[in-house]
Order: C-alpha cells, then structure tokens, then sequence
C-alpha cells in the first residue's frame, strides 16, 4: 500500500496503483485520452504528464507510472501546465477543429480539455494534414481527419471485443486508424468503439447530424434485447428515442452495450401499432378501444376458463403480471413464455439461473460450454469469459463450430458426450477451484438434466462458488417463470384455449392456436398478423417496468418517451379490459400494481440480485441428440423491435449475410 | 595514471577494421578471436561483470550507460520459463553513424564471440542480433559467420566446450530507424509495428517476449572479449576519467579523408583530425560547425569544439553529446540551416507516429525549418520554434523527440543572426520590414 504525496495531499493507494490514480484518489483531475480504465495503458497522448519526485527532471506520463511509497507528485506546477499546453497544442495543430458540423460536439473530450488546459490560441502556421475516411461497417461513422491516434478503439477491438479488425497503418504524422482492408468491422460490440473516442472520428453511423447532446433529455433504464439486462441511458428529443447509450454497471454491462442494444431504438417509431385494429372479413382494420374490447368480451363470455396468456421476449413483469392477474379472475393459469416450445423443468429456477452472475463468471477457471453461441445470445458474458481467459481459464465446448472471439476446445455436436467427457476435460475440472458449466437455450432441450449430474461430477458447487449456469435469451424470461409462465408441457398446453392473450408475443407458431387470438403488443409483426384483435401497447423505452437478468437480478426500467397514437402502457390496458369483462382488477394506479405484484411475488419487490435456493429436480441425466445451429439464426434479427429498424436490417444483411452495399459517390 | 588520448596499433580492438584481411572464422582466429574463448567463460559470471565495470566501458550506442552495470541488472537464477536474452543492436541508422558496419561486415566473429561472452555473462539463453534491413551484404556476411561459429562448435549446444548452451539469431530489420530504440527493437522482434514501449517496466525486468533482456550496441559487445583477454586495467588507461577506453570514430563531412578509426576516448578533435583525415578541408580557419555524436546531438561551432575532448563529458561540456562518436564536419560552405533543416525532415520521416508530441511536433518543426531556410518567416518564429522544440523534449515516450529537437536547439543557439539574417533579406535587403499601411 503505496503513501505518497499529491499536491500536498496525503494518499494511500492499492499496491499497483498508477500515479494518475493515485492522483484522482487525491481528488485532482487528470487529462487524459488515450488512458481508459477498462484497457490496458498505452500512454501515448502524453496528456496526462505530472511531475514526480523523486525522478528525473521532466514530467511523466501518470497514466503509466506505478505509485510508490515517498512519492511526491505535482498536478499544477508550472512544468505541467507548459506539458499540457504543448500537447494540447499539438493535438490541435492537425485537428480540423470543425466543431460546429462534428456530432461530438458538446460532449468531446478533445473540446473540454482543450478549454481546460490549452492555450486558447494556435501559433501553427503550416497545412492541416487531412486522412481519407475508413469504412468500418454499418455501426461506425468515420472522420478519420478528426483522429489523435490516442487507439483506444484499437485495443477495445483487440482486448474486449476480441475482433482484431482495427489497427494502425503507416507512421509519424502519417500514421492513420484503419479496420482491416477497410471492410466492416464484424463485432456485435463495434459501437463501443464510439464512446471510447475521445474525439469526433468515430461516431454513430445512424445518429449522425440527428441530435445535440444538450438538446436531449436522458432516462436511466433497462435495455430487453437480450437477457444481460443492460443498464442503458437513453436520450430522447420530442417524442423519439434517438440513442441508446450504456450506463456503468459493474455488476452488469461494465460499460459496454452491443450494438443491438444500441441501434435497435431507431425501430422503435417505424412499423408501430398506434391504434386497435380487428379483424373483419379475415382483413385486420382500425378500429376504437370500446370496439375491440366488446369483441373480446364476446369471446370471453363463452371461453370461460379456457383463458391462455402468452408472454413475449420484452415484456416487463407488470404487465405479465397485469395479465396473470386477469387470467387468475377468469379461472385459469394457462400461462407460458417460452414460445419455441421449451418444456425445461421449472421446479427450482436455481436450475435455470445464471448462478455464478455474470461478474462472477470472469473468477472462473475451467468453463464447459453446452450448446450455447455465447456471442449472440450473451454477448456481455463472452467478453467476461473472455477475461476469465486472461486470467487463466480454460474454456471447452459442446456445439457446433463457431467464432467465439476466443481459444476453446470444441468436443464435438453431439450431446452424449456429456455423459463421457474425455479425460482432458474431467481433469483440468477436477484441479479447478472455480469451475463452471454454462449451459445454453440449444441444449435445455436434450441436455438439462445432464448438465445437471455435472454439478456433482465435476463439483461445480463449492463453499461460495455455484458453477451451475443457463443462458437465457429473453429479458422477460427469469421475470416469466418468477411469475409463472411457464407450463409442464410448454407452449403446447395452451393450443386449445378458446381466448389467447399474446404480449408481444412474435416467435411462436400461431398455426397452432385454435381459439381467438388477441395481440397486446407495439410493433406490426407476425404476432399482430396472426391476431384476431390487436391491442396497441407500450415499448420498453414507453413505460415503467421491472426486468430480471439472466442471473437473476431484478432492475427497473423507467419511461423516456410516450407511446404513439392511441397506444396505451400496457397494463392499463388489461386494468381497462377488466372493467370490460365485469371483473375489475383491484389495482387503479402504476404503484397498487407494483404493491400488488410484490404480495404475489415478493422476490420483485425490491432491486437487487435475486438468490435461489439450490434444490435441483431430478432429471433423467442421460443426454440426447446432436446440437445442429444454435437458437439464434440471425444476431441482429431477433425480436419485433430490431426487425423494424433500418439500422439492424442493414448490419445483418451486412454481417451476418455478407452482401456488400456500395456507398454513394458525392 | 596518465591519461592517453591517442592510440597505438598495438591497442587496436578492431585489428581488421579496413577488410584488408578476410571475415572469416580462420582469419579471425589469426587475429586472436575466439581464442580459448572456453578460458573467457570459466572466469565466471560475476568475475566477467567485474571485469566490465572496472573497465569503465560505457555503452557505445550513444547513451552511454555502464556495460558492466547494465549487465548486472539482469536476474542471477534465470526461471526455464523466463530465460534471459541479449539483443545487440546492429540496426545502426543515426545519420552519419558507420561503425557497426565496418565490424559486421569485416571483422563479425568480434561481435559473435562477444555476444556468448556478454550473454554467458548475463545468463542468457540466446542472443538476437537485429541487423538494420538495409545492410544487405553486412547481413550475409553475419549469416555467414555465425553459422561458421556454429559449424566449429563455437556457438550452439556446450559453446566452445564449456558446457553452456547459448544459440545467436540473426534477425533482419526492415529499415526504421525507431526499431534502433531498445523497446521498439524488442517489439519489432516480436513481429509487432516498431513502437517503443512505456518504461518501466525496464527490458531487463520484461523485455523480450516479456522475459528479462538487456539489449547492446554491437561496439560494446565486440571489444568485452578483447577487454577482459588484456584486462580492465589496460582498457581504462585510455581516455579519461569516466570515459575509459578506446572507440570508433566515423568522422564524415569536409575534411580531408573521411574515415572510420579506433582512437582513444578523450582525444582531442583538432588531434583527431589531423591525425587521420588529413585535416579540415580548405584548412581550420574554414571549419563552420561540427555535429559531434550523429545527427540528433546539436552542432558545435568551430571555435568551441576545435579543442574539445571527444568523450562523453567534454562534449557536453559544450552543450553537445558523443552519441555514437559520428563526427560530421561542415565547413564554411555548408548551409547550416538546410543542413538542420534535412536532419529535421530525416525525423519528421521516421517518428513511429505513437505518441503525441513526436507525431505532431517533428512535422511542424520541419515545416517552420523549411520556411527558414529561405527565409520565408517572422523573425518571431524563432523563438516559437525554440518554444515548439522544448515542447516536443522530454515529453515523448522515447528518445526520438529528443533527437529531433535537440539539433534545431543547437542551431538557434548558434546561428540565430544567420536565421535572421535571411528573413530580413527576404523581405527586403537587410532593411527593416516595411510597415503594411492600415486599411
């Protein structure tokens, strides 16, 4: 534990401390572009300089000097200020300083700093140099004119992301930022990259010249488009979310979000249900609240019990449980949520739990992968894995053949080997202290109870340690079977209700449903296609909402916008059809509800990670059948929301199907 | 003991310096390399070391930190997963620098006999010698020669029979003069872009592929076999105090024969250059400036360096540095100015582009050098570009931006009047700047 001085100031800091941090520690604030906590320390914008004592008689980079004991460290003295002014100087003297058509205007480090530390004035005579723009994909807008090589995107590429597409070409001032060969870059993670510069050369390709930073307001919420629960700002202006920015959770997200999370906001004000509509003539035409209300009466009176309500991916846990409370009224609990037809077990949800939680899965030393993609349906939990590499670990898997971003041991497709792991595996687990088994939705099917006898095979359990894990892929998912969507033969069980409820609900196979089939949902698709009454309700970005995470953690998720048209949120729209039906639900505001919510399900009272009881059912634990794709097909395809957006359907055709678009000449 | 500055042919090191005999491993042996070198090695590391600091050889790459001590840096027990490496650094590209050269291509088996010697010394497992891309017959030479010294059982398993392993790679640069700085070497090695690393951590604690490493010039590895077959003593009775020893010399520019020659430290500039390049051209009245360590060392004005010692202190002693002891005279028909400004461009090319001050100062100093040079420029930015330069100094990851602000500091220091001389004769004949009517 290093003592040193700053500026007078007595710290004390971890052993392996940098200077810098010993600096902020000190509460002095320290420039700097090119040093980023989550990347390893470059230390070449040389703004970050300090003198030290002792030392030798120039100024050090802070960002990359170990604090030590005796230290003296000076952040104002006239030799760093005349350290930062120059550097200030030369970062500029090539920069275009086209600050009013730069969208990072109002939140650029470049511009901060320089009002902070720079001179104010330039005394550089000569040309400007100029770099022609790179592609870099769909995701990322390139002003490469605007770069100070500070290569924050180039290690995010290579140590987080894992996709070594971006680096440096040429030298001295020649030197330029490129993504290999000048193609896209293939990271689901690629729009990190604009958060982490510090300057306007890489900004948002679908956000670009839309917004100033000041001009918008920020709500702090939850993002659904994967099971991570991303805690996400987003910024709105009127009545359109126009980004979708990470916030810092270390529990969670880091800082990072994928680009799903996003760019998918864009979809959010195209192909939106803003009005009822029901079906006439086998053709779905608008029509008023009380019109479609009375239908589904009319259906409701003769379904008696026979009342199914199915959930989608991005609902929250009030509006099923708004559902699940009128279905409860109604006389049934034909519920369900895993529209595939998943028929997992559900008896203990530590059986179906991210136990080890997703910052606890970096401690881990030896993983087994069983039949999950973890980059498309985690991406956040690959680069956590990804960490746990760093640190040692050693990663196996069961599936087909895929790009991790990192070095794994593939033991073939076929899930018997669960039950005959090779010695190598049975081993390495063995002599592990944190070992791990990450089971997927591809393998929940043939392989959960297998996964299951792994636990005391390869003593996944120890003290403090559960080693036990299932990836989800839907946010709404863990909030689900809280509630109890979730039925012992699956879906199936819910073909044959007279009246079906579907929230937002797009994947399953509406052939299958015989009864009368209602859609209380915001976007047009397959689901409202199928519906014979369309209810419009709210996106996740319209309403309150409380979400749990693949480990279990219950978050709340709060409106930044209002839902268009005649929209409603959704809850209120099952409070409004209970009234309908004769059969009032006992809760008249957003607060009763929640109260209501926490009676029935006390686990969603509060925030905070959720932790189960490890009681697992008894599973046949001989595992079946060949693993064949994974869940999902297409990465930036996978719900109603990333559907409608452009943005998506660009980077997937790009991405993932690999056409080629030619950019316009000007 | 009496300080000699001048050198005998007895006390020659590099006895083939000119190539009048053969490279090769016979001839070397008649030259007495590789002579029970086996004896050399059973001195004992910790005895070698001594041996080397008492000698008081300082590295001859240009900085001038103590051999011996250098190599004493490096860990006493070598882990089998962490073993030592020594890099010697042949990528020899400072401007007028050529000594590294004339050893490799005439006398290379100096150098390998060296590199066990020194690498036996620091507990080394192998040496990795990187050779500046564009020596290319310099390179075959020293592939040549080392798989000669291999051949003869001199390198390789049980070197020279005494029991220890130590392998000598030849690894070819592609001609950046940054992969010259220790770090970047290390990193070019690696197959990495050339860009120096952050220090610390030192290469001696993480160097090469992360293991400890201490990387030499190839000057100061090839005398450590000769210095401790005659000892210490007799090394150190040249030069003066705290710059022991002889060295190469490559004197360059106006004078009469430009040559490469193995003097002793502390000579006198006038001394050496009457000695062995007959003289300044067009006689000593017609010295302008002398750049006495390779380009990145400011210049010395005639007056000042004429009876200076060439060793390290008195050169500094004068504001200026040995560096490599490339010694470029310019008389008085030099343009001094182009002269800076070209060693300006020469940095401006070869910044690695890694870290802000280089990267953006080399281009601007040049820019502002070239528009002196014809005078195209406010007699303000001099001072602007003296301010821009001590900018650039000291603020850099490496020591390039040093060496790319030191000469143009050294030409301020020394010919401002000639700066402004031309910026007024531009403007106008030596008259002062006509006053631009308001408007």
């Amino acid at each position: 534990m290093p003592k040193l001085k700053v500026d007078g100031i007595e710290v004390e800091v971890p052993q392996g401390a940098t200077v810098l941090q010993a600096c902020e520690a000190a509460g002095k604030e320290i420039p700097r572009f090119c040093y980023h906590e989550r990347l390893s320390i470059a230390g070449n914008c040389r703004m970050c300089l300090v003198e030290v004592k002792p030392g030798p008689p120039k100024p050090q980079a802070s960002c990359a000097l170990p604090a030590a004991d005796n230290q003296e460290v000076f952040t104002t003295s006239p030799m760093v200020k005349h350290a930062r002014e120059g550097i200030m100087e030369f970062l500029l003297i090539n920069h275009p300083l086209d600050c009013p058509i730069c969208d990072q205007g109002g939140e650029c480090d470049l511009q901060d700093q320089a009002v902070a530390y720079g001179r104010g004035h330039s005394r550089f005579q000569e040309n400007k140099r100029a770099v022609t723009e790179k592609y870099m994909g769909p995701i990322v807008k390139t002003i490469m004119t605007r770069c100070i090589q500070c290569t924050r995107c180039v290690r995010f590429a290579e140590e987080v992301s894992g996709v070594e597409e971006i680096g440096a070409i040429y030298r001295g001032e020649n030197m330029q930022i490129t993504s290999y060969l000048e193609k896209a870059v293939t990271s689901e993670l690629s729009g990190n990259v604009v958060d982490l510069c510090p300057v306007g050369a890489l900004t948002s390709k679908p956000y670009s010249f839309e917004a100033r930073p000041w001009e918008l307001r920020k709500t702090l919420t939850i993002d659904v488009m994967d099971a991570v629960g991303t805690n996400i700002r987003l910024d709105s202006r009127g009545r359109q979310v126009l980004r979708s920015l990470p916030r810092v959770n270390e529990d969670v997200n880091e800082e990072w979000a994928t680009d799903k999370t996003r760019h998918a906001v864009d979809g959010l004000v195209r192909r939106r249900l803003d009005r009822p509509f029901v079906r006439r003539d086998g053709k779905l035409v608008g029509a008023s609240w009380d019109e479609a209300f009375g239908l589904i009466a009319n259906v409701a009176k003769s379904a008696g019990d026979s009342v199914a309500a199915v959930a989608g991916d991005l609902v929250d846990c009030e509006t099923m449980f708004a559902a699940k409370a009128l279905l409860k009224d109604l006389g049934s609990s034909l519920l369900e949520g895993r529209q595939t037809g998943m028929d997992y077990d559900t008896s203990s949800l530590a059986a179906v739990n991210f136990n080890t939680t997703i910052a606890g899965i970096e401690r881990a030393d030896a993983i087994l992968l069983v039949g999950t993609n973890l980059r498309w349906e985690a991406s956040l939990v690959n680069t956590r894995i990804r960490k746990a590499i760093k640190r040692g670990a050693k990663v196996w898997a069961i599936g087909p053949e895929t790009e991790l971003t990192y070095k794994v041991e593939w033991l073939g497709n076929d899930l018997a080997v669960l039950g005959e792991l090779p010695e190598a595996v049975t081993e390495a687990f063995g002599k592990a202290e944190r070992p791990a088994v990450i089971v997927g939705g591809g393998a929940l099917k043939g392989a959960h109870g297998a996964a299951l006898g792994l636990v005391e095979k390869l003593g996944l359990i120890k003290d403090g340690w559960n080693g036990f894990n299932v990836v989800h892929m839907a946010a709404s998912r863990m909030g689900g079977l809280l509630l109890g969507y979730a039925q012992k033969a699956g879906i199936s069980a819910l073909y044959d209700a007279k009246l079906a409820f579907f929230l937002g609900a797009d994947e399953c196979d509406f052939t299958r449903f015989t009864g009368f089939k209602v859609y209380v949902g915001h976007h047009g698709d397959k689901g409202a296609a199928a519906a014979d009454v369309v209810l419009p309700g709210a996106s996740y970005a319209e309403k309150f909402g409380t979400y749990v995470n693949l480990e279990g953690r219950v978050q709340r998720g709060n409106r930044a916008v209002f839902a268009p048209g005649d929209a409603r949120e959704d809850w209120t729209i099952f409070r409004a059809l209970s009234e309908t039906l004769g059969r009032p639900l006992p809760f008249d505001t957003f607060d009763e509800l929640r109260a209501a919510m926490a009676l029935d399900c006390p686990e969603l009272a509060n925030e905070g990670l959720l932790t189960f009881a490890w009681n697992p059912p008894a599973l046949e634990t001989r595992a079946e059948g060949v693993l064949e794709g994974y869940p999902i097909k297409d990465f930036y395809l996978t719900n109603a929301i990333c559907r409608a957006s452009p943005t998506m359907q660009r980077c997937s055709t790009e991405l993932v199907h690999g056409e080629t678009f030619a950019e316009a000449a000007e | 003991m009496s300080v000699i500055t001048s050198l005998t042919d007895k006390d020659r090191i590099f006895t083939n310096l000119y190539g009048y005999q053969p490279w090769t491993l016979q001839a070397a042996r008649g030259r007495g390399d590789w002579d029970n070198t086996k004896a050399l090695l059973e001195l004992g590391q910790d005895k070698i070391i001594d041996v080397m600091k008492a000698s008081g050889l300082r590295g001859r790459g240009g900085a001038g930190f103590p051999t011996g001590t250098k190599w004493s840096f490096m860990p006493k027990t070598p882990s089998p997963e962490r073993p030592s490496f020594l890099v010697i650094n042949a990528d020899e590209s400072e401007p007028g620098s050529c000594k590294d050269r004339e050893i490799i291509r005439h006398d290379p088996h100096k150098l390998i006999e060296g590199a066990l010697v020194a690498g036996f010394a620091m507990r080394a497992r192998a040496a990795y010698i990187y050779i500046r891309g564009e020596y290319i017959r310099e390179a075959e030479t020293l592939f040549a020669a080392v798989q000669e010294a291999y051949d003869a059982g001199l390198v390789g398993k049980n070197a020279c029979g005494s029991g220890y392993d130590f392998d000598v790679f030849v690894h070819r640069g592609a001609g950046a003069y940054i992969c010259g700085e220790e770090t970047a070497m290390i990193e070019s090695l690696e197959g990495k872009k050339g860009q120096p690393r952050l220090k610390p951590p030192f290469p001696a604690g993480a160097g090469l592929y992360g293991c400890p490493t201490t990387v030499n010039n190839v000057e100061s590895i090839a005398v450590a076999p000769t210095i401790l077959r005659r000892g210490a003593e007799w090394f150190a009775s040249f030069g003066a105090e705290n710059n022991r020893g002889t060295k190469l010399f490559q004197i360059s520019g106006h004078v009469e024969k430009p040559c490469v020659v193995e003097e002793a430290m502390s000579i006198p500039f006038r001394e050496l250059i009457e000695k062995h390049c007959g003289g300044i051209r067009g006689g000593w009245d017609n010295l302008l400036a002398v750049i006495p360590g390779g380009s990145s060392v400011p210049l010395v004005p005639a007056k000042e360096i004429m009876d200076a010692p060439m060793d390290f202190d008195g050169l500094k002693a004068v504001g200026s540095g040995l560096g490599t002891a490339a010694i470029i005279v310019m008389d008085k028909s030099t343009d001094v100015v182009r002269a800076i400004s070209r060693i300006s461009y020469f940095y401006k090319h070869e910044s690695c582009g890694q870290c802000t001050p280089c990267r953006e100062g080399t281009g601007w100093m040049w820019r502002v050098m070239e528009r002196l040079r014809t005078g195209d420029a406010e007699i303000g930015e001099i001072d602007m570009l003296q301010q821009v330069t001590k900018q650039v100094e000291g603020h850099s990851i490496c020591a390039l931006g040093d060496a790319a602000a030191w000469p143009i500091q050294g030409l301020i220091k020394h010919f401002r009047p000639e700066l402004e001389r031309r910026i007024t004769d531009r403007k106008g004949g030596g008259l002062a700047p006509m006053q631009e009517a308001a408007e």
